[in-house]
């Protein structure tokens, strides 16, 4: 069973969100994630400046098992990545929902994020996704 | 339905995550495939290769009869224990299937891989020849213990000092067990072929004495970088060995032994057009199976890739055209990006060999 933290929202594509304070977004992938990638070897993250729309190809994380698509959860523009997985890519690995990090977006409209799933909600799909 | 070796319960204790492979449950990791390969290269680690095939092979004519099957000559292994690598190949000189023989007290001991078990048995079956029987040794279960350290480990633990006078490719018999000091890996190690009620006994014990239990991604990532090839993937029955770095396993000395396969292989051998070799990539990705590579001579296609923990970039073997070298480009999720093109292996004992 994987950690899936209360406080988080959650996509179906396995991208956690979490709404910060000042009104910013920060998103990794979550536990369930990062443990059926394996071993983390690179990331590849947005320049910072870019706007994105919701569902949009945002970033790569790539696996010894195989490169998968990072998709924005909302719409919104990249204010901040986080450089530390570049040298330290299983930083993902080990905390998915801490240092491990993706990206910071600044979201066109923070009400999107109620369009999110839930922890239940995001539970769900990582049951169907057993086989 | 899949298969399960006798550890199989061991592995789930262990933390390992199961997956299927060639009909067999197997442990892909225990947590952290890039950890077991580092253990490997530095310490020793544990694989339980309990899915491969062991045959038994003996009578009068033994040795004749798998010197008509095999490209490398057994009539080379002079000692019980002595070991080769070689090939079956098909009467087009395709690959078959590769493996490892061993002279034995009784005649012949033959491993070979899980995935080609049935193919191998109908093709003993095909070629029967009087005066030769063989037997599958499903009571056997067979760990791997790979590293630096491994060999040492194994004498503490089983109070076994003449292991450490085996030479390589050689095997040992003690009691019901054949240790032979082989591998995947290109460390130092042994592999133990032994009763199955004993297999988990033997791997708690190393597991307890700080050996690492390593699965089959890490042995993936190992192998490549040791330059061995993976059956099914860098080679299959469409290739002949001359394109597949295993040239120098065929044996056409004696000029009279005639093999399956030999035929073609006399003429092969001078016109073959492409080959197998190594490519490394240090940009932002993991080069995998089937990309595609151009070269200065022409295109070609990635075998296997992987990242290899031990570089800290992808590598590959990688068919291309025989006269090929140098700066290459390898297709990426769209891209076309710069690689090279290497001479395995990647790794000897631990250190990184290619530049």
């Amino acid at each position: 069973m994987s950690d899936i933290p209360r406080d988080l929202k959650y996509a179906a594509s396995h991208e956690w969100s979490r709404l910060e304070a000042d009104g910013t977004v920060t998103v990794g992938i979550t536990d369930h994630a990062q443990e059926a990638l394996g071993d983390v070897v690179y990331v590849e993250l947005p320049e910072v400046g870019t706007h994105f729309d919701a569902q949009g190809e945002i970033a790569v994380v790539e696996s010894v098992k195989a490169a998968s698509d990072i998709y924005s959860p909302v719409s919104g523009k990249v204010i901040a990545i986080n450089d530390v997985l570049e040298d330290s890519p299983e930083t993902v690995n080990q905390d998915p929902y801490g240092d491990g990090w993706f990206f910071r977006l600044l979201p066109d409209d923070p009400s999107d994020l109620g369009g999110l799933l839930d922890a239940d909600g995001y539970a769900e799909v990582c049951a169907n996704d057993e086989h | 339905m899949t298969l399960r070796t006798p550890l199989y319960d061991a592995h789930v204790a262990a933390g390992a995550r199961m997956v299927p492979f060639g009909g067999w449950d197997m442990p892909l990791h225990y947590g952290s495939q890039i950890v077991e390969h580092q253990a490997v290269r530095s310490g020793a680690g544990v694989f339980d290769v309990s899915h491969m095939t062991i045959i038994d092979v003996d009578g009068p004519q033994a040795r004749s009869f798998l010197q008509t099957l095999i490209a490398n000559d057994v009539g080379k292994l002079e000692v019980s224990g002595q070991a080769l690598y070689g090939a079956l190949l098909n009467a087009e000189g395709g690959i078959l299937d590769d493996l490892t023989v061993y002279r034995t007290d009784q005649g012949y001991r033959a491993v070979v891989n899980a995935s080609t078990r049935d193919k191998v048995l109908a093709w003993l079956e095909t070629n029967r020849q009087p005066g030769a029987a063989w037997r599958e040794r499903k009571d056997l279960a067979n760990l791997a213990v790979q590293g630096p350290q491994a060999v040492a480990k194994m004498i503490e633990l089983y109070n076994l000092p003449e292991l450490a006078r085996v030479p390589g490719f050689h095997a040992l018999v003690h009691g019901e067990w054949m240790i032979g000091r082989t591998g995947y890996t290109g460390e130092d190690g042994v592999e133990i072929m032994l009763p199955a009620t004993q297999a988990v006994d033997l791997f708690e014990r190393l597991l307890a004495a700080g050996v690492q239990a390593a699965g089959l991604a890490a042995r993936d990532t190992l192998r490549l970088e040791a330059g061995l090839n993976l059956y099914g993937q860098d080679m299959t029955e469409a290739n002949h060995p001359y394109e597949s770095r295993i040239g120098w396993t065929v044996a056409l000395e004696p000029a009279n032994r005639n093999f399956i396969g030999r035929a073609p292989l006399e003429s092969l051998r001078q016109r073959y057009t492409r080959k197998l070799t190594g490519m490394i990539f240090t940009g932002k990705g993991v080069v995998r199976h089937d990309f595609k590579v151009r070269t200065h001579a022409g295109e070609g296609v990635v075998t296997s890739g992987v990242f290899s923990p031990t570089l800290e970039c992808s590598i590959a073997l990688v068919r291309v055209p025989r006269d090929a070298k140098g700066d290459c480009e390898v297709e990426i999720r769209g891209k076309w990006l710069p690689a090279k093109l290497v001479q395995p292996p990647f790794v000897k004992k631990g250190l990184v060999v290619t530049s």
